[in-house]
């Protein structure tokens, strides 16, 4: 099929991006999208253009480099699937696709369709953890028996990839998504509870710290999640951080 | 040719580790403080290695090309980890597990290293339910095990399919903890691409800054390197794309050892490759074998008709079906190690029996695994008289229960529904077992400059057995490392703060920016990907899954072609100063082009099959792989030449006290 392809360029943090046509003949449906950007940085190469930069890496949906705005949805119009995972066949000959990056102020782009997700990794590292040693000296396993129910519901939160779709979703740029996927894991979990308090507070501190907007309710990262992360661990961080708020 | 000391400590095998610990050098805590190592990767291994390091008190410096530590390949890990807690009460024991793994690798591993990875395994398990790891769990709170190919116990712990995320976010939630205090300061999207040495010993790195292309010089006491494996060597592999060998292959060139470069493990249960455009291959977890059936057709005719789309495999009677696994191996059945699984549907697929377009793939079908669980899950709610149609809709809700991400995956690849058809497969290069030569303290043949995980020759000899990678990468960052490094740090305390300002660093700053330049100024003829997928074929044609002298001859002649033709004509775009995503994957290729022709050398070498090295001209009458015992149970550890074919050779004898080697049986 024959495709009309409109690239976010933007040479650096500073330069200001544009959008460029680009025309792309000869995509099979059974090429991934990311397959279908490879032919086009190949056709570039060969034709001394400089090819489009974007992050990916496992390309099979679960490392959460790829995040690409396709026509105006985080991870296009397939849900519960992260770029790498969308295949061409959702697309047809004549398509014109317009391909951006995440937009979010805690985001900021560092070349074309990259941008800098660091804030993620300083969220986790405010609070993201249980503070147990790794020296071994832990007690046996099946010493801490789990409810089924609370260990795959803690699973299920704890599957987030931290691609940052929920936040490109909303139109606040809020990350009560992510960071609530963390602190329902830990708040599942007996091991998590020692620390609940200091834990919510830390993290969504760190969150309003990197400029992430408030949650607004429209449930919109929900919907672009290629985890299908729900928005009931929005609901229990809020209620952790009652509770904090209350007990400090 | 060198003597190689493995340092494998005196003793009964299950009292070495044990008596090891208590008898190496240690660092007191305020020493520590004035100690720095640099990690290498920031997956299972590099990450509970820095992470451990950083609580002991060492000052840390992790380096990972990706974003951020958590999208290291460990990630996609998906079926589970070995460990010999025994909680089935099948008749697991640490010696059970050390024995599968030993055997499973042919015989072809240090039995010291194997052996204290089992001892440690329990205690992966303990750590990192502490640290919040949500495994699967029984309706009774305890935790619930599956199992992997070439075993005949319940081991392995799991996630659902996704137990590598698990764990990994586990990992880099204990790094995320040290990086909040101090401990551990991350360089992410940060590239090593040299290991400086200084009066003999590792003492920093030079690496580039993947955003502003920025070259910088790092300095610390010791250098861990744990950045994976080298399957993309291949090009199409169950790799990320980015999966490099160039901190190991640096590494090598410095001087380090690099052995059994030909031990490469090609997974049999892979999604099959589409088309040309194909960038990778995508993994079905080996777990499926524990309930899909494995087959071909019987005739070929009906092979044929399925080809040529005239037919479909799941209108073909049982009688019809050819569960060649089941046939050949009836002890193991679907559930063979992977390098026999993988030779098994070569076999069958060459002689005419695949059941795709390519003729490439066999069927992974799960229509009996729908009827026995659909048929206990109808009694236990009640309902004794199931219809067939019945059992096979609850079994599918137990199927998608245990697997579903994998299902839900394979139709979005595969565009067709696996509940309702079987799962087309076929095996892809997935782990190599070669490495950096490590002692048993995980150091290399350069002192302070230690390896851990696939980056490492390790522990699984010529082939790993299932959900043990995931094992040996958490074993070596977690629970080795931080005891072994301690006794190369304690002749450290005096040394004071390493210096990047030096002769040494001075010079491999120099040579890093003389091979970019080199690379940029090339005649721009061909891509990256052009020369990447040109050695891809070679190796998949010449060294894959079966390997014979004429062809490997050759392959390292096309290689060693290949290689001088990248270095002139290669064209890089963009300019060395900004993230240039193009220069990054042209210094990985070059590493692969050189890793490429000792890795046919290597094979060349090793007259013998064992595990997934397998040599035509050794095998036995019904096709199994002949070892050579005799002659070749060593660890070849080959020194760094530029031109590969003329490396040396350096030999590590394998001491077998405790096993008696015997010819690899699953029937």
């Amino acid at each position: 099929m024959k495709l009309n392809l409109k690239i976010w360029r933007q040479e650096g943090p500073k330069v200001k991006g544009k959008l460029v046509d680009y025309p792309l003949d000869g995509v099979d449906g059974d090429m991934s999208f990311l397959e279908m950007m490879d032919i086009l940085n190949e056709k570039l190469i060969n034709e001394g253009d400089i090819p489009v930069e974007f992050d990916h890496d496992c390309r099979e949906g679960i490392c959460g480099s790829c995040n690409m705005m396709i026509n105006g949805e985080p991870h296009g119009p397939q849900k519960l699937t992260t770029t790498c995972q969308l295949h061409m066949r959702k697309f047809s000959d004549g398509d014109t696709i317009t391909i951006e990056p995440w937009r979010a102020k805690a985001f900021p782009v560092i070349k074309d369709l990259i941008v800098d997700r660091s804030a993620f990794d300083r969220i986790q590292q405010a609070g993201g953890y249980i503070s147990v040693n790794t020296s071994g000296n832990t007690q046996d396993a099946n010493s801490i028996p789990i409810e089924k129910s609370k260990a795959d519901e803690a699973f299920w939160s704890a599957t987030c990839i931290g691609c940052g779709a929920c936040v490109a979703a909303c139109k606040n740029a809020s990350a009560m998504l992510f960071t609530s996927a963390k602190i329902s894991q830990f708040a599942l979990l007996p091991q998590g509870e020692l620390e609940a308090t200091e834990r919510v507070e830390a993290m969504v501190r760190q969150m309003d710290e990197e400029g992430f907007g408030n949650c607004s309710n429209t449930g919109a990262c929900m919907v672009e999640c290629p985890k299908g992360i729900k928005l009931e661990n929005i609901a229990r961080m809020n209620r952790e951080y009652l509770k904090a708020e209350v007990v400090g | 040719m060198a003597v190689l000391d493995s340092k494998v400590p005196e003793g009964p095998l299950d009292e070495k580790w044990v008596n090891h610990k208590n008898n190496i050098n240690l660092v007191n805590p305020a020493n520590k403080r004035n100690i720095d190592v640099i990690v290498v990767g920031t997956g299972l291994a590099g990450s509970s290695a820095a992470a451990t390091l950083g609580e002991l008190g060492y000052n840390v410096k992790t380096f990972c090309y990706n974003d951020s530590p958590r999208r290291a390949h460990s990630i996609a890990a998906q079926g589970g980890i070995n460990a010999a807690k025994n909680y089935q009460g099948d008749g697991d024991s640490n010696y059970r597990l050390f024995y599968d793994t030993i055997k499973g690798g042919d015989y072809r591993s240090r039995e010291a290293n194997t052996y204290r990875l089992a001892e440690v395994s329990s205690n992966i398990i303990d750590q990192c339910v502490a640290q919040g790891v949500p495994f699967a769990r029984e309706y009774g709170g305890l935790l619930d095990n599956r199992s992997f190919g070439g075993v005949l116990v319940s081991r392995t712990f799991y996630a659902a399919g996704q137990t590598g995320q698990q764990l990994l976010l586990g990992a880099y939630s204990s790094l995320n903890r040290q990086i909040n205090r101090g401990k551990v300061v991350p360089f992410n999207r940060h590239e090593m691409l040299d290991l400086v040495i200084v009066d003999g010993k590792a003492r920093g790195i030079i690496a580039r800054n993947l955003v502003t292309g920025e070259i910088e010089r790092h300095g610390a006491h010791a250098v861990v390197i744990a950045s994976g494996g080298y399957g993309n060597v291949f090009f199409l592999s169950t790799n990320a794309m980015g999966s490099n060998v160039m901190a190991a292959w640096r590494t090598h060139r410095r001087g380090a050892y690099f052995a059994n470069p030909c031990y490469t493990q090609i997974h049999p249960t892979c999604i099959p490759v589409s088309g040309e455009h194909q960038s990778k291959l995508t993994l079905m977890s080996e777990s499926l074998r524990n309930d899909g059936r494995i087959w071909v057709p019987k005739k070929e005719e009906d092979a044929q008709a399925i080809r040529d789309g005239k037919k479909r495999g799941v209108d073909l009677k049982e009688e019809d079906r050819d569960y060649y696994l089941e046939r050949r191996y009836p002890a193991f059945g679907n559930l063979v190690p992977r390098d026999v699984a993988s030779r098994a549907a070569k076999e069958r697929c060459d002689a005419g029996f695949g059941v795709n377009k390519t003729g490439n793939a066999v069927y992974l079908d799960f229509e009996a695994a729908f009827k026995r669980y659909g048929k206990v899950e109808a009694l236990t709610h009640g309902h004794k008289n199931p219809s067939e149609e019945e059992m096979i809709k609850l079994g599918k809700e137990v199927i998608k229960k245990k697997y579903g991400n994998l299902f839900d995956m394979y139709q979005n690849i595969a565009d067709e529904n696996p509940y309702e058809v079987p799962m087309k497969i076929f095996p892809a290069v997935h782990y190599t077992m070669g490495g950096l030569w490590v002692d048993y303290n995980l150091q290399t043949t350069i002192p302070g400059c230690f390896a851990a995980g696939e980056a490492n020759f390790s522990d699984h000899g010529a082939n790993r057995l299932g959900a043990s990678a995931l094992m040996q990468g958490l074993a070596d960052g977690y629970f080795v490392l931080p005891y072994t490094i301690g006794d190369y740090l304690s002749h450290e305390i005096r040394t004071g703060e390493i210096s990047t300002d030096t002769p040494e660093f001075e010079q491999a700053e120099k040579d890093t920016r003389g091979r970019i330049e080199k690379l940029m100024n090339a005649t721009g003829t061909h891509s990256v990907d052009y020369y990447h997928k040109k050695l891809g074929l070679i190796m998949w044609n010449k060294c894959g899954m079966s390997r014979n002298a004429p062809d490997l001859r050759s392959a390292m002649d096309e290689i060693s072609e290949l290689r001088a033709d990248f270095w002139k004509n290669v064209k890089v775009s963009g300019s060395a100063d900004t993230k240039n995503q193009e220069l990054e994957k042209a210094g990985r290729v070059a590493d692969f082009l050189e890793l490429g022709e000792l890795f046919a050398k290597d094979a060349l070498d090793r007259n013998e099959s064992c595990g997934g090295h397998f040599r035509e001209e050794y095998q036995t009458e019904d096709g199994e792989a002949l070892r050579d015992d005799e002659n070749y149970a060593y660890v070849a550890a080959w020194g760094y030449n530029e031109n590969p074919r003329d490396s040396e050779l350096h030999k590590e004898e394998l001491i077998f006290d405790n096993v008696e080697l015997k010819t690899r049986s699953y029937k």
